[in-house]
């Protein structure tokens, strides 16, 4: 199977879309001359023309509700706000819009709407740049969420969320487009709200999503050498969550700890540990832990910075306290 | 009921039947007052915002476009329901949170939705629903058709963000939209002189959205269905959005829990002065267009129709609670 990035992951969904079918354009800000800032969209304009192809003025909230209004009218628009962080531009006509006119309209209206972000910290942007915010949009009825960890993931997923009849949050982790992995060159899709269990074990769960994933896959095979087996899911989608795989590999290993590089208070953690302990109490050793970013602005300085995000030394501390 | 919806293969941009539209600004107005009485004992809850004062808009744009154009209305919407032809019964249904309302109680008052008659729906957030508009026409403009989208909102929306990003994004790209600003002077209690630097709002947009804007007498229904027409039929040859800005008053308050301490008794008796429906009535008897016969008949048509909506709406069931969770996501059990 060939090894691409991520960022050749997404390019391969999005080529394959919009060669298959007629109905979807991408719109957003620096994604046609400019070639995304990402460089998820490079040479596509050339490709596929203006009309599939969107440079649009830095306006998000009407990027996004442009996007949802092309869906409603039977198009299937891609747009892409290029960070997390100015989709709170554009969180009115997300959280107002594209989540409640399916259940207004009863049922008459629907918006199959894709919309893709960056999401994450670690590249010293600091505070108003190096949001991790997927818990705010798991929140909301009638939106999907997915944040891929792994390149295969990040193709398999968008292309599920093509073929979703709602709008999809796809948060894409901007420390991992350079992360190479085996992708299929063939069209396949990865099923929302199913988890994936990266590496199987018997001691402990470890449970991240997007970035995180990878500080508690490093962790775990730290802890392996130290003779604890833990098992590590990569949830891959937020919403729909995959509960049912969530307490199965908890009640093999009764522990768990999620990490998250969102801030702890009010987090997704939160959600997942009040799921544990009500569904699989009787099967705990330990209480569920969270090791999540520090509840501050993120700071720009490189130490401080890290400080603020779970790292992989305190995984490893927190499992051996456990078990 | 049929002969007050708009038929269909309507034909847009031709002359308007004054006696069609004076029935449909009828038809609102009795409607209205229904709900204001059907609120009063409790048949109606949450949110309730009167259109009364404002018909000629409705009935005139509306007539004057075609049944396949798209309607995104702000949350003061009976009356563009009823003008696209919606059923009476089936929004006043959804005013009471029946199953048989438009959108079967789920929406209410603020959401009316009739998605096969192109009423995309009324939206509560200020504003907000600009956008969709653009998405709408951008739609129609990628598939190549000559469907155009219109979007009323009133003057509280002129300071908004949406307001901006929407006008120039439809500018840019030149989508066939038409906006259409129901100026009643208040953005709920603020009177538009306290809060909007440039108070002709419609003086604002050449300038800065290269669109080609203008004033209209939002209290004379046959200047709107002109002013309509012409926007419509320049935006369906492509020439990119037009903005119409139509001066018009409501003559109830902002919603059914306004007081209207704001403003007094004298500015509102100046402009029921000028009521559409009695300034059209007025023109079309000098005009002999209109004898007192046809005036009752017109009158008692309208009442049978509001009377027998707020009866339907009424003897209607609520929604089954089992349908709680239907329709959050569209999914093979959506079906």
């Amino acid at each position: 199977m060939p090894e691409i990035t991520y960022r050749e992951a997404i390019r391969q969904a999005l080529r394959y879309q919009l060669q298959n079918d007629e109905r979807v354009f991408l719109m957003g800000e620096d994604i046609g001359a400019y070639g995304g800032s990402y460089a998820v969209t490079k040479g596509f304009l050339e490709e596929f023309g203006p009309k599939r192809v969107k440079d649009t003025p830095i306006a998000e909230s009407v990027i996004a509700g442009a996007g949802i209004g092309a869906a409603m009218a039977g198009l299937k628009p891609m747009v892409e706000l290029m960070t997390i962080n100015f989709s709170l531009l554009a969180i009115d006509q997300i959280v107002n819009n594209a989540s409640k006119l399916h259940y207004m309209s009863n049922g008459q209206i629907n918006v199959p709407l894709v919309i893709r972000m960056a999401g994450g910290a670690g590249s010293q942007l600091g505070a108003q740049h190096s949001h991790s915010l997927e818990s705010w949009y798991a929140h909301v009825p009638g939106l999907k969420v997915a944040c891929p960890a792994t390149p295969y993931d990040a193709k398999g997923l968008l292309m599920t969320a093509f073929d979703d009849e709602n709008p999809v949050i796809f948060i894409e982790h901007t420390a991992l487009y350079t992360l190479k992995g085996e992708v299929p060159d063939e069209p396949y899709r990865v099923a929302f709200g199913k988890v994936d269990v990266m590496r199987e074990g018997t001691d402990v769960t470890i449970i991240g999503y997007g970035g995180s994933v990878w500080q508690c896959f490093r962790a775990a095979k730290t802890l392996e050498t130290e003779g604890v087996s833990a098992e590590v899911l990569n949830l891959r989608t937020l919403n729909p969550l995959d509960t049912d795989g969530i307490l199965a590999s908890v009640r093999k290993t009764n522990r768990a700890i999620v990490v998250e590089d969102d801030w702890e208070f009010g987090g997704f953690g939160g959600e997942i540990a009040a799921l544990i302990q009500e569904h699989a109490f009787d099967d705990l050793d330990a209480p569920v832990l969270r090791i999540a970013g520090a509840d501050i602005p993120m700071p720009y300085n490189g130490r401080l910075e890290q400080a603020a995000l779970p790292q992989e030394a305190e995984i490893v501390r927190a499992v051996k306290e456990m078990v | 009921m049929s002969q007050l919806a708009n038929k269909p293969g309507h034909a847009a941009e031709t002359a308007p039947d004054p006696i069609e539209l004076l029935r449909m600004m009828m038809l609102i107005r009795r409607f209205e007052e229904k709900a204001a009485e059907m609120y009063a004992r409790g048949k109606i809850k949450g949110f309730l915002h009167l259109y009364i004062g404002q018909e000629a808009i409705a009935a005139g744009a509306i007539a004057a476009l075609r049944d396949d154009d798209y309607l995104v209305t702000s949350y003061r919407e009976h009356g563009h329901a009823l003008a696209r032809g919606l059923e009476p019964g089936r929004v006043m249904a959804e005013l009471f949170g029946r199953e048989t309302g438009v959108t079967g109680g789920r929406g209410g008052s603020m959401h009316l939705i009739d998605s096969s008659k192109a009423f995309m729906g009324g939206y509560a957030i200020v504003a907000g629903h600009m956008p969709l508009a653009c998405g709408l026409a951008l739609a129609e403009q990628y598939k190549g058709t000559d469907r155009i989208a219109v979007c009323f909102f009133g003057d509280g929306a002129v300071n908004e963000g949406e307001f901006h990003e929407a006008l120039n994004l439809a500018s840019v790209w030149k989508l066939p939209v038409l906006f259409i600003c129901e100026n009643n002077l208040y953005g709920m209690g603020t009177d538009v002189r306290r809060v909007s630097a440039v108070i002709e709002i419609y003086k604002r947009v050449p300038e800065a959205y290269a669109m080609q804007a203008t004033q209209v007498d939002g209290m004379d229904v046959l200047a709107v269905h002109d002013a309509v027409s012409e926007a419509a039929e320049r935006i369906r040859r492509g020439d990119g959005p037009v903005f119409l800005e139509m001066i018009c008053y409501r003559f109830r308050g902002h919603s059914m829990a306004d007081a209207e301490h704001y403003r007094d008794k004298d500015e509102i008796s100046v402009w029921r002065n000028l009521d559409p429906i009695k300034q059209l009535t007025e023109k079309l008897r000098a005009d002999g267009g209109l004898q007192d016969a046809q005036l009752d008949s017109l009158t008692s048509d309208v009442e049978g129709v509001v009377n027998d909506a707020a009866r339907f709406a009424d003897e209607s069931p609520e929604p089954p609670l089992e349908s709680l969770r239907l329709h959050v996501y569209k999914d093979a059990a959506d079906a």
